[in-house]
């Protein structure tokens, strides 16, 4: 009884406040990871770090599941091809800010600019890509979309365009090897002269650092976390102009068109304007938070963009549920936070605690010492690079089917944004609810 | 009077199907310029008969691989991601398979089994090939047919048939689960190693300096005899009409009191058998196995189904003849390294020009 009125509680007390939910899923995280460094006996600093890795894939990943979202929760148009688009933006970027003298060469534009223009350019070619395959089946758009990625990768790693020059212009991908980015533009907070090597810091950045410094918390590490803060700021615009979209009259005729289209098409709407520019707006915001995502790094290279990358954050979207922007935070906190960082944590603490001998060279060799009721060797074999990325993997795959069975609507997916202004009925209870 | 009527069906494509129109403007002028290139000298005769050769050979690789994914998609109604992950679980099967035959007694079994891999075998010690181990091959190619369609049929057990009522998109995501698990299911127990197979002296043909391999035509005949056998058993078999009506009406053909269930089992059986054949000999005529063997083809497996005609046994033959012969036509143009970007620019436009495919209308036939 008192687990079924805690329940109770929990859910009134979040139920019906996204803030409050959002919050909670923060801290339970932010506790997990906590936990999972203090079992790992990390110093402060790698317990900072290690929030702040899982918090940057968490606000990462949510926003692209809301990029996503806009697309397929509201307008029903399922794009397989998020990579590619990805690509385009950070590309784009990243050929833009380059300066002329670098090996590929580049336009040499501040970065602000190339910002925007790389955002023009992912929502132009976005629009142009839906002109046509709007008219598609659900299934036959996810295949043109998914191709659409692939030719995108395959171009941007051919060795042709790797240092090239058309019409008297030099630029270059970098082809397989991959293109460098600028240095993380969070950094200008910090330091006086953020481009050089060994940067003075000004007087903000000697304060804070002067601060840390006796935690043992380094300088990079507030870089990092400063630029999790920014990053956490775009969510909660991105989740603003999400719900700002679905309130409009805009995002209204969207779900419609998720709903019905041919309704939507005999109130006298252009279903296929609507659906270009929702396909345009959600590849340029995809674009964006892909510069976001490689700007921390420095780099981009054409492996980063494979269709396993759209397929996360598919599942991201799946696990909070397709048509609800809190929905698409929690998936995208929950997938960074559980699925793709966990088994790395799990694996960590197994080999912390279980003295595990050389792993074996093959699975045969693993079984093999099972006969004898040791189960070591296949746990040694399991957590090697290879099989735990491998067995993370396998998991991202069930719970895909799983969700697919009996949750095809996602964890939030009752709460799908409804077509309409106002409820028009009351929401028939599912029984699967209560399992 | 007929150049009359070639003219006003000219005027209608034109106005009527304007992108139909400058695509087939743009094919009639490739064609030219090969001819064009041939009399110039860029290109010789035997590269155009090599690409031709090679393109054959792709083609019918795709078409082979293709039969199972067109009869899942037309039955099932959906697009099934996972079918490229089982091309690579039949080519697993099947090799193990064949190493275990070829090389009992004198490497380990557990080198065998696992195809190499971390463990060396050396597939030129092993030698195996289509004149010296065709026994070895045969019972390969027989255990891959037989693997995959019981994987196929445990998938469907598992994944698919709880959800029977679900619509195509939610069953082509439950099928990308699908996929992502049986690749890394085959990377977790066989690792990422890269693997060679084939050894020994490879017997080849040269005719007018152009070079059939043994495998090649191997995977040829085998692939078209397949084939053949699934036309038989659709066109002239009580299970295959009972296929093909359940792919042109789902409803009358319940009404009519075909037992659904059990043709799907068979849909999976059929389907997956071929796909297993497929694997084995794609790897057999690569010559080298990898995890990723399937899903690198996957696209291209769609591209040659959707060009065929999604349905339509002929239209994957066909569809992945074309698709296999456009691709290596198209050296002729581009670098090696826009190959494949040149295979999906045929799908893209072919859905868009035509999405139901060269054989549209014809379910299964």
């Amino acid at each position: 009884m008192s687990t079924g009125s805690l329940q109770t509680w929990a859910e009134g007390w979040l139920g019906n406040n996204d803030v409050r939910l959002l919050i909670a899923l923060a801290l339970a995280i932010g506790g997990l990871y906590a936990l999972f460094s203090v079992v790992l006996g990390f110093q402060l600093n790698g317990t900072v770090n290690t929030l702040r890795r899982v918090a940057f894939l968490s606000a990462i990943y949510a926003m692209l599941a809301l990029a996503l979202n806009l697309q397929w929760g509201y307008a029903g148009l399922f794009n397989l091809g998020a990579a590619g688009f990805m690509a385009i933006g950070v590309y784009t970027m990243g050929i833009l800010t380059a300066p002329v003298t670098a090996s590929p060469p580049g336009f040499g534009l501040p970065l602000p600019v190339a910002i925007v223009g790389a955002i023009l350019v992912t929502g132009i070619v976005g629009g142009l890509a839906a002109l046509p395959a709007i008219r598609l089946r659900a299934d036959y758009l996810a295949i043109v979309t998914v191709a659409f990625s692939e030719i995108v990768r395959l171009t941007l790693r051919a060795p042709e365009f790797a240092n090239t020059r058309i019409a008297g212009v030099a630029f270059g991908t970098g082809g397989a090897t991959g293109l460098s980015l600028p240095s993380n533009p969070i950094r200008i907070l910090f330091y006086t002269d953020p481009a050089a090597t060994a940067p003075a810091p000004n007087a903000l950045g000697a304060a804070i650092f002067s601060a840390v410094e006796p935690l043992g918390i380094e300088q990079t590490l507030v870089i990092g976390w400063a630029y999790v803060v920014a990053l956490c700021l775009c969510l909660g615009l991105l989740y603003w102009l999400m719900i700002r979209i679905g309130k409009s009259p805009f995002g209204r005729v969207l779900k419609s068109i998720r709903e019905d289209q041919q309704v939507t098409q005999a109130l006298g709407k252009d279903t296929r304007l609507f659906k270009i520019k929702t396909f345009a707006l959600g590849c340029a915001l995809m674009g964006l938070i892909a510069i976001l995502w490689r700007l921390s790094g420095g780099y981009a290279s054409p492996r980063m963009f494979k269709p396993i990358q759209t397929f996360y954050i598919f599942i991201a979207l799946f696990i909070g549920g397709t048509g609800s922007p809190t929905g698409s935070i929690v998936g995208g906190a929950l997938f960074a936070s559980l699925l793709f960082e966990g088994p790395s944590f799990i694996r960590r603490v197994v080999a912390e605690y279980l003295q595990l001998s050389n792993a074996p060279d093959t699975l045969v060799g693993a079984l093999a010492e099972l006969g004898t009721l040791d189960i070591t060797p296949l746990l040694a074999y399991s957590v090697q690079d290879v099989s735990i990325s491998a067995l993370r993997l396998m998991l991202l795959g069930i719970v895909l089917v799983y969700l697919m069975q009996r949750h095809p609507d996602g964890l939030l997916g009752h709460r799908k944004a409804i077509a309409s202004s106002v409820a028009l009925s009351q929401q028939a209870t599912r029984e699967d609810d209560n399992e | 009077m007929a150049a009359r009527d070639y003219y006003s069906r000219g005027q209608n494509l034109v106005y009527n199907r304007p992108v139909l129109a400058i695509f087939a403007v743009i094919g009639v002028f490739l064609v030219f310029d090969i001819f064009r290139q041939l009399g110039t000298g860029t290109i010789a005769v035997t590269d155009l008969v090599s690409y031709l050769w090679n393109g054959l050979v792709l083609g019918m690789s795709l078409g082979l691989a293709g039969v199972g994914l067109s009869m899942t998609y037309s039955i099932l109604n959906f697009a099934n991601f996972a079918h490229g992950d089982l091309i690579t679980s039949g080519a697993f099967a099947g090799w193990a398979t064949a190493f275990l035959i070829a090389g009992l007694g004198e490497f380990s079994v557990e080198s065998l089994i696992l195809i190499g891999g971390p463990i060396a075998v050396g597939s030129n010690e092993l030698g195996i090939n289509v004149v010296n181990t065709p026994l070895a091959l045969l019972a390969g190619l027989l255990v891959a047919a037989v693997l995959t369609a019981a994987l196929s049929l445990l998938l469907d057990r598992i994944v698919f048939k709880p959800m029977r009522s679900a619509d195509g998109v939610t069953l082509m995501i439950a099928s990308v689960g699908v996929a992502l698990f049986l690749r890394n299911f085959l990377t977790f127990s066989f690792l990422t190693d890269s693997r060679g197979l084939t050894g020994g002296n490879v017997p080849q043909f040269t005719v007018a300096g152009v070079t059939f391999g043994g495998h090649q035509i191997t995977l040829v005949v085998v692939a078209a005899l397949l084939m053949l056998g699934t036309h038989i058993l659709l066109q002239y078999t009580k299970i295959g009409t009972a296929m093909r009506a359940m792919a042109a009406n789902k409803d009358l053909a319940k009404v009519t009191g075909i037992p659904t269930e059990r043709v799907v089992k068979l849909t999976w059986i059929i389907g997956g058998g071929l796909t297993g054949c497929a694997g084995f000999l794609i790897a057999l005529q690569q010559g080298t196995l990898t995890v990723t063997m399937g899903w690198d083809l996957l696209l291209l497996v769609f591209a040659a189904v959707i060009l065929g005609g999604v349905g339509s046994i002929y239209g994957a033959m066909v569809g992945g003849v074309i698709l296999g012969i456009a691709s290596r036509l198209a050296l002729v143009w581009i670098p090696a390294s826009f190959l494949l970007v040149a295979a999906f620019v045929i799908m893209i436009v072919m859905l868009l020009v035509r999405p139901s495919g060269l054989f549209s209308g014809r379910t299964t036939a």
